[in-house]
This record gives structure tokens, sequence and C-alpha cells, in this order.
């Protein structure tokens, strides 16, 4: 095992392990700082392989941007005037496991049992690689990729708008609108589950 | 070069024949999928579903990285595609929780299964 290897169990193990406890973290905020552990690890992968250009990608829109928003995420979701309730026994539980254990079941036979054709590198390729890889990657996108580069573009722009429309603040959300409805009707829940616990 | 004798250098004794190539993080990419298909499907909060869907969304991406490294000449195709992944990835993200936060304002709560409005 050479000093390379070394780093790639490292690595290996800071992204599996973290996702394995978060399977089983009941609280959400723990769980989105495994989550960083097993992102971190991906973003060591990923240098291990010679993607530094992904590597530094990773770090900056998952660790910076993603879980950032996730953490937001729970904070704005969190309810902290309902006390916990004791989860009931869920159906899908073992459905999940099951079927989780299954897919990977398939993936780790198809990844182990396949005799895959690794292809050795020249000496040429070799120190090629060992280039920066940021230049290469925009020549790149900016030339066989150009078109799902811009559909990208596009994608992003389109989303960002649309998070903006669907999380907007609605000042006058009392009078009139469909959304009314809805509003309505989860107050009714809500205010019939009072009045019941009142009786 | 220095480095290069650095990475070389054999840890642990004699240096073993297993050395780390593509099955190996086929291998951890496959585990991290199961798990974020477990997470997915047994969670009830809509944000720790979104953070099973990270876990799928990577473990695929380092599959595109890997197999682009040990096969091709030029290893850059599948750095390109998984950094479309991660940018759709963060759009998805960002939609989800917009999504998430809207059936908070309304329903004042995010575990899936009790957002059924629909299901009357």
């Amino acid at each position: 095992m050479t000093f390379s290897d070394g780093i790639f169990w490292v690595f290996a193990v800071m992204a599996v392990v973290p996702a394995l406890v978060l399977l089983f973290t009941r609280s959400i905020v723990r769980m989105a700082f495994l989550l960083l552990f097993s992102l971190a690890g991906f973003a060591g992968l990923y240098l291990h392989l010679g993607a530094g250009f992904v590597g530094f990608t990773q770090v900056l829109v998952y660790i910076g941007g993603i879980l950032i928003l996730f953490l937001f995420g729970v904070m704005l979701t969190a309810r902290v005037d309902v006390p916990v309730r004791p989860s009931p026994i869920r159906h899908s539980v073992l459905p999940g496991i099951v079927a989780g254990l299954v897919v990977m079941g398939c993936l780790l036979f198809i990844a182990v049992g396949n005799p895959w054709e690794v292809r050795q590198p020249t000496e040429e390729e070799r120190i090629a690689a060992a280039a920066p890889d940021s230049p290469r990657i925009g020549l790149k996108i900016l030339s066989t990729y150009v078109l799902p580069f811009e559909a990208v573009s596009i994608l992003l722009l389109a989303a960002m708008v649309g998070a903006t429309y669907i999380a907007r603040s609605r000042p006058n959300s009392k009078e009139g609108g469909s959304r009314d409805l809805v509003a309505d009707a989860g107050s009714l829940e809500t205010s019939d589950l009072t009045a019941e616990g009142k009786k | 070069m220095n480095m290069l004798v650095l990475l070389k250098t054999p840890l642990l004794g004699a240096a073993t024949p297993d050395q780390v190539g593509l099955e190996h993080y086929l291998v951890v990419s496959a585990l991290v999928f199961g798990l974020g298909i477990m997470v997915v499907i047994t969670r009830r909060n809509a944000i720790a579903i979104l953070m099973g869907l990270e876990l799928l969304v990577n473990s695929v991406g380092l599959n595109f990285v890997a197999f682009a490294k040990f096969s091709s000449p030029d290893a850059i195709d599948g750095q390109v595609v998984t950094l479309f992944i991660i940018v759709i990835a963060a759009a998805e993200a960002a939609l989800a929780l917009a999504i998430a936060l809207n059936i908070f304002n309304n329903l004042n709560t995010v575990e899936v299964d009790e957002a059924r409005l629909l299901k009357g």
C-alpha cells in the first residue's frame, strides 16, 4: 500500500461512514453536518483521481452553497413550539432498507465482478494529465459541450427565478387567490386539532 | 518530483499487489448510492430526503470521474459531465428547498406524508 493508496482509504472512509451514520441519525442538524463530512470525502476522492477543478467545485458548490442552504431550510422549518412526537412505526422503513440493500448489492456485484478493461496511460499522457486541468476543462466546455453549457445556463436562470417566485413572501395573502384554499385547509385542520385538544 | 516519490513510497511494509484501481472507486460509489436510496425512502422530513438525493448525485458523479480516469486517454470528458451534474444538483436543491418552505408556510410541517391535501 503506497502513500497515495493510504490517502484514498482515508477519503473513502470519510465518504462512506458519515453516510452510514446519517441513515441512523434522528436529529436533522446532525444529518446536515454528517453530510458535510461525506461531501468533503467525495471532494477528496475527486482530488485523488486527479480532477482538481471538480474537487474544488465540489467544495465551493456543495459545502459552501447547498449545505448552507440545507441549514437555512432546517432552521426555517423547525417547529420549536411543537414537541417532537414519538414517530410511529413506519411502513416504509423495511422496504426502504431492503430496496437500498438490493440496489447496493447489484452495484457491488457489477463493480467487483465485471472484468473492467483498465487502460494504462502512456508516459506522455501521464505528463499531460499532471498539467493543470482547468484550461482544458474550459476549452472543452466552450467547444464540445457548448450546447449543454448554454442549456445549463438557462436552467440555472429558470431555477433561480422559479425559486424566488415560489419562496416569495405574500403580504396580502388574506384576500383572494387560489392559495388561500390551501392555507384555509391547513388552518382548518390545525384549528380542529387544537379544538379537540381543548375538549 | 519529490511529491511523486512521496506518493510512491510504500506504507505498511512492502507494496501489496492490490493497488487502488477502478473497482475501489466503484465500490465506494455503490455503497453511498445504496445508503442514499435508504435515506430517501425511509425518511419523512423533506429536507432529510433532499440530503439523501445529494448522496445519490455525488456517487454518480464519482463514477463518471473514475471511469474517465481509468478508461479514456483524455480524462476531461467525465469531469465536464460531473461539473454539469453538480450545477443541476444545485439548481434542484434550491428549487426543492423553496417548495419545502412553501409547504411549511401552508401546512406548518415538512413531513412528506402529511402533505396530502390533494388526497383529501
